[in-house]
């Protein structure tokens, strides 16, 4: 971990003008004929590898949507797999053209990075997860507990803040990776896990018995989670932004992997637009004109990817609740493709 | 006509261009200044590019972030630390725990090195292979993955707070660590202390004096009932004249955890257990090397002066193998310093875990903290090797 840390940063301070604040990201991409894409070092249902190194979820969804936007095909992407500490410093020195992975959207992230973030792809909450056996029902309960969290994340702040503001003692052991904090969690060295929920939903499913754990119901955060680009090149910020909003875009027009050829064919002034059969909307963008029906095709739409990956139609069945669309009772918003 | 005789060179000019060019005299000392050019300019492009660069970029640069507040909080802190407290005391609790874990480290390898390397040039012929096993085990596995099995056996071999191990009702074992009563200091406290430290000086010159008689005057005095009357009745004394010096403050289980008295963390003990371990295989490998170059004549010398097996090496062979084991010892406790920076995988917060981690990704001013960190390590090596070499040049002093 040491060793990948002082290698980008060793990349960091020497080879930052490689990409530099010029505005070549997708150039760059193009020529290298592959997405440079930074995702998790595996947490089900947002970016982990399956036994043949496929990798899925809901943030590498976002990073093949960008990939098929550009190339015409969702598989040209190499995930990078990254802890947590590493990430930024990943993006900084142009290991990766954009971070996908489960990352807050923070104000001192989006200004002290030298990074932006591009959307939100899942509105989050921090959360607990503790044994069943220990019969508690709250948060508040916690009083005098052991907690294993991850190092570098919002997590291991929100977690001081909670218990200061709550007037409760507590410990914290943190861990550099998700896989060793489950590990020391479920050996008994803590009584609570924090986590993101989504997150805690996705390790509760690697535990021995997932059953006998319970995330409790207290989410004492806000976590917005979101890819980020590098600062400087605003092409390649808007490509980034837009195919997220394009998925949430086609959800809201009905658009879905499926029927996605003969919608291109509609008659419906928005669907035109989005499919490039009027005007050139794609191609302002940097893109093609069918830049909107290739991110469908190849992931299908938001709310195709967010069942697929953590939704109903996945192990982790989370319920969509804020990750719904505006219309439908959540707060996912993306402005019109116009 | 009278010869003028040549006037020599001035010796200060020759030695000078001696010094400055070596051999190859003043042409060699312009390509030396060329080399350290070249190098300067390189060292500043790099500077300088990725200064540009970070500007332009807008990522935040320089070293205001350490008088931020941190906003988390630490497992093991020997100086106070609250969240509320400043990145700049972060660095210094990860700095006092990464040497805490180092020089306890060192103490045991040390410690358990000599005593493996003895048991393997022992005769019995049962110690010297259960020695040798140990070392070429324990040094050819990985030390990552013995700091993860002790930590995973220690945590798994002990129970949950509340079916804590009792000991008298004091101390507590359990998988949170180990629990002991915590002294707190009564108004007796401070004349305790000066009595024993009066005994300790008293008991040191008193000492030295009967070594000087011993090796003088060749007269033995027998002088340890004094010390220990001095040792133990002194501040015996003081605690019965000023009251007891600390009353301890008794563990309680009290919710999840224990409230009062103090508790070694198993992030901790794991992690000396498995560096010391680990060090001390090759430490017993580096004084068995030393001991079998001392010359076999002086083990036979000793022993034939009608000393012990024991006392031979105590007084003979190890002082000399002190010379040829030095060096490659040194190098041992840099290695073990540095090792206890794999100590991010099992979350105990040394120095790389505490600031080149959390603090580096919550600033992400990677090459201000990668900088100071390395800048660190160096210091604890230098010193380390400083205060090595300072011993090294005491015993060959002493040797003549």
């Amino acid at each position: 971990m040491k060793r990948v840390s002082l290698v980008l940063t060793l990349a960091l301070a020497a080879g930052l003008s490689a990409q530099g604040a010029s505005a070549q990201t997708l150039k760059t991409v193009k020529d290298r004929g592959m997405l440079s894409c930074g995702v998790s070092q595996g947490l089900p249902g947002f970016s982990s590898p399956d036994d043949k190194g496929n990798w899925t979820g809901l943030d590498v969804d976002v990073c093949r949507a960008i990939a098929a936007a550009i190339f015409n095909d969702g598989t040209k992407v190499k995930f990078v797999p990254l802890s947590a500490k590493d990430r930024f410093t990943a993006l900084q020195s142009g290991e990766i053209d954009v971070l996908s992975r489960n990352t807050t959207w923070t104000l001192s992230r989006d200004t002290s990075l030298g990074a932006n973030f591009t959307g939100v792809t899942y509105y989050d909450g921090q959360g607990f997860l503790v044994k069943k056996s220990l019969k508690v029902n709250s948060a508040l309960e916690l009083n005098s507990a052991s907690v294993c969290v991850q190092t570098g994340t919002t997590t291991e702040q929100n977690l001081a803040d909670y218990f200061k503001g709550n007037n409760m003692k507590y410990e914290v052991i943190a861990f550099a990776s998700a896989d060793e904090t489950v590990k020391a969690y479920e050996s008994g060295r803590c009584d609570v896990f924090t986590s993101d929920v989504s997150q805690l939903y996705a390790e509760r499913l690697k535990l021995a018995n997932p059953a006998d754990h319970v995330v409790l119901p207290e989410v004492i955060s806000k976590e917005p989670l979101g890819p980020m680009v590098r600062h400087g090149d605003d092409q390649w910020f808007d490509i980034v932004k837009w195919t997220l909003f394009a998925m949430v875009d086609a959800e809201e027009l009905s658009v879905t992997q499926k029927n996605v050829d003969e919608m291109a064919k509609s008659d419906k002034p928005e669907l035109k637009r989005a499919f490039g059969t009027d005007g050139n909307l794609g191609e302002q963008l940097g893109l093609t004109k069918d830049w909107f029906a290739r991110i469908v095709k190849s992931v299908g739409n938001y709310g195709e990817a967010f069942d697929r990956n953590v939704g109903a139609g996945s192990k982790l069945g989370i319920a969509r609740g804020l990750n719904n669309l505006w219309n439908k009772g959540g707060i996912q918003y993306a402005p019109p493709i116009r | 006509m009278a010869i003028e005789p040549r006037k020599p060179p001035s010796q200060f000019l020759l030695k000078l261009q001696r010094a400055l060019g070596g051999r190859a005299g003043w042409g060699g000392f312009v390509l030396q200044l060329l080399f350290v050019a070249v190098l300067a300019w390189i060292a500043y492009e790099i500077v300088a590019n990725a200064r540009a660069n970070l500007q332009a970029q807008r990522i935040t640069a320089g070293f205001g972030f350490l008088q931020n507040t941190a906003g988390f909080d630490v497992s093991q802190n020997l100086i106070p630390y609250t969240g509320s407290d400043t990145y700049t005391r972060v660095f210094f609790v990860g700095l006092v725990n990464t040497l805490l874990v180092s020089v306890i480290g060192i103490f045991f390898a040390t410690v358990i090195g000599f005593m493996v390397a003895l048991g393997r040039l022992s005769p019995n012929w049962l110690l010297s292979r259960i020695s040798g096993a140990y070392v070429e085990l324990v040094r050819n596995l990985p030390i990552l993955f013995q700091i993860l099995f002790w930590y995973l056996a220690v945590l798994a071999a002990l129970p949950s707070p509340r079916q804590s191990v009792s000991v008298f009702g004091m101390f507590f074992l359990n998988n949170r660590g180990l629990v002991i009563p915590r002294p707190i200091g009564n108004p007796g406290f401070e004349p305790f202390v000066v009595a024993v430290l009066v005994a300790i000086v008293a008991a040191l010159v008193l000492w030295r004096y009967a070594r000087r008689q011993l090796y003088q005057y060749g007269r033995m005095i027998t002088i340890w009932p004094y010390l220990l009357g001095l040792l133990i009745g002194l501040p015996l004394v003081t605690s019965l004249i000023f009251g007891a010096p600390v009353t301890f403050e008794m563990p309680v289980l009290r919710g999840f955890n224990f409230a009062g008295g103090s508790r070694l963390i198993p992030e901790f003990v794991a992690l000396t257990l498995a560096l010391s371990t680990y060090t001390a295989a090759f430490i017993a490998e580096i004084v068995r090397a030393g001991i079998l170059s001392v010359h076999k004549g002086q083990m036979e010398a000793g022993s034939s002066l009608g000393l012990h097996r024991g006392e031979v090496l105590r007084l003979i062979v190890i002082p000399q193998a002190m010379r040829v084991i030095l060096p490659p010892l040194t190098n041992q406790y840099l290695n073990l310093t540095k090792n206890s920076s794999l100590a991010v995988a099992i979350g105990y917060p040394d120095l790389v875990s505490v600031f080149a981690g959390t603090t580096l990704s919550q600033t992400g001013q990677a090459i201000e903290i990668i900088g100071i960190t390395m800048g660190v390590y160096l210091l604890i090596s230098l010193v380390t090797s400083a205060i090595m070499s300072f011993y090294g040049w005491r015993i060959s002093r002493s040797m003549g």
